[in-house]
């Protein structure tokens, strides 16, 4: 039974960071109809920047914020300057586009930092949590940080002019023009906050994976995974997604025979395969309720 | 009377296809106006070129300020609301936020507090569904949140592209009455396109007729119903 527990609660933790993810992926694919590839290259390379802030000598907390601005105005720059000129072209141009990012990022940062593993500092220590055995400080913190995120982000979507305005843009674009919401830069608005939330996501899972270009590589497969179970059009499912898929992960990693850590992977890419063939649409998407 | 909008020699295009072909009408402060024509005559491409929803080229004037090559988003800004065909609803949001997304671009929270109760006011079957999603209204009741949507912008004029598409007669003779209630008693200078030419030139005291891309005829409206010619030939009644 403690294995058990045990192994849920890692998976909460882990299911955090795919949860994150997932919103990212989300929040874009509601604005521009896109996956976008690319989005755990960007939160690696957020990651690198505050690792090279806190080389400079700044403390964590600090690195922490800055490289979340920076992350904001990168995305809002990289939505700018590649995607906004992308709008109207067809999907397969978008493709190549962010197949494009994430090469460029991902070689970008390892021109710059090289591609050896680094260490990663955790503001939380790496102790039993509350003098428990079953979950770590740090783990602990990750969902501690993730549900604050995700508190803040539903009082700025359900309360505020600018949230209000944001989903109208991703909802109907037309109507939004119409009552003189300005839907491009609501666009760029949202690959700046999910480029940010991505960053959160890379900062808190890089103490677990090890800093390296390619760390965010099988996060993103879960983060994927976890937005299609809980359907990409749907944030709360995206978060809902992340945390089951964290779950079953560890699950099936205990207890399914021949599974271990090395077929984790191929079991989130499975889960891809079945919701789409079971669910399309995944657990939380988008039923429009209508009468004609 | 001064003319609040004026249009002269509006060509407007979808692709290589050619939709207006110099249009000129005028309209004036406080006036309803109705732009009547059948089906494909370029009533709706119209209403999208003044809110620059379409490519169009000619001269296009609000208050005596030039509108061509502004974005739709800046035109809503100059007290412009546009209810389009198919009413445009936020189907997945509230009444409520329907309503507070209409006022969006405005910076006075009180009065937009209490602009959502004079809609209400209003239209009484909204304030019963406020919390509502909108997609599960009826077709009247949209129609109702399109119009109190576009009054949450406090506009000057409203553009309303076939308000009476798909509604019972009755709900359509309704709207119709609170339309002119708001003209009159609002101010609300209201231009509106329709298929129902009969009840619109009773609603109205100005009328255009389209055919294919141009004017051909203008006139007081009681003048136009009033004219059987005009009528059999153009309107169909």
């Amino acid at each position: 039974m403690e294995l058990f527990t045990n192994q849920v609660l890692a998976g909460i933790a882990t299911g955090a960071i795919y949860a994150c993810m997932a919103l990212a992926v989300v929040m874009i694919y509601q604005a521009i109809d896109h996956l976008n590839f690319a989005q755990g290259e960007m939160a690696m390379f957020s990651t690198f920047i505050s690792w090279q802030l806190m080389q400079w000598g700044v403390p964590y907390w600090g690195a922490f914020i800055i490289a979340l601005a920076l992350s904001f105005v990168g995305g809002i720059a990289i939505e700018r300057i590649l995607f906004k000129p992308l709008a109207k072209a067809p999907v397969l141009t978008n493709v190549a586009g962010f197949i494009a990012l994430y090469a460029i990022i991902n070689s970008s940062a390892g021109l710059i930092w090289d591609f050896t593993i680094k260490q990663y500092p955790t503001p939380f220590g790496s102790s039993p949590f509350l003098g428990s055995q079953l979950i770590s400080t740090h783990q602990a913190g990750m969902i501690g940080v993730t549900v604050l995120l995700l508190i803040g982000l539903y009082f700025f979507f359900q309360y505020t002019r600018i949230g209000l305005a944001m989903r109208a843009a991703a909802s109907v674009p037309e109507s939004a023009r119409l009552v003189g919401i300005n839907t491009s830069w609501m666009i760029a608005l949202g690959w700046g906050m999910a480029t940010a939330i991505g960053a959160i996501a890379g900062m808190l899972i890089a103490p677990v994976v090890f800093l390296e270009p390619n760390m965010m590589g099988g996060v993103l497969i879960y983060g994927f995974a976890a937005a299609v179970l809980g359907g990409l059009t749907s944030p709360f499912g995206a978060v809902v997604g992340g945390f089951l898929v964290g779950i079953f992960e560890n699950l099936a990693g205990t207890y399914i025979p021949g599974v271990g850590n090395e077929l984790k992977l191929p079991i989130a890419l499975a889960l891809i395969i079945s919701v789409l063939v079971v669910k399309p649409a995944g657990l939380f998407g988008r039923h429009i309720v209508k009468r004609v | 009377m001064t003319t609040l909008l004026n249009v002269k020699d509006l060509r407007a295009y979808y692709g290589q296809v050619q939709a207006l072909h110099g249009l000129s009408f005028s309209l004036n402060e406080g006036s309803l106006t109705t732009l009547l024509g059948a089906n494909g005559a370029g009533k709706t491409t119209t209403l999208r070129a003044i809110c620059n929803m379409v490519r169009s080229t000619g001269g296009i004037e609000f208050d005596g300020k030039p509108l061509n090559n502004r974005s739709t988003e800046s035109i809503v800004r100059f007290g412009i609301a546009h209810v389009p065909q198919g009413r445009g609803t936020f189907t997945t949001m509230t009444v409520e936020e329907n309503l507070q997304l209409g006022a969006i671009t405005r910076k006075d929270n009180a009065g937009i507090i209490s602009d959502i109760e004079r809609m209400y006011a209003h239209f009484p079957v909204l304030k019963q569904r406020h919390t509502q999603q909108a997609g599960t209204l009826s077709g009247g009741e949209q129609q109702m949140l399109a119009v109190a949507r576009a009054l949450m912008l406090r506009p000057r004029l409203m553009l309303l592209d076939e308000p009476s598409f798909g509604l019972a007669p009755l709900v359509v003779r309704d709207l119709f009455g609170i339309l002119g209630k708001i003209n009159r008693e609002d101010k609300v200078s209201i231009l509106v396109v329709e298929q129902n030419a009969q009840l619109a030139l009773e609603l109205a005291d100005q009328a255009y007729v389209i055919e294919t891309g141009r004017i051909v005829m203008s006139g007081n409206a009681k003048d136009i119903a009033n004219n059987e010619e005009i009528r059999k030939s153009y309107l169909g009644y």
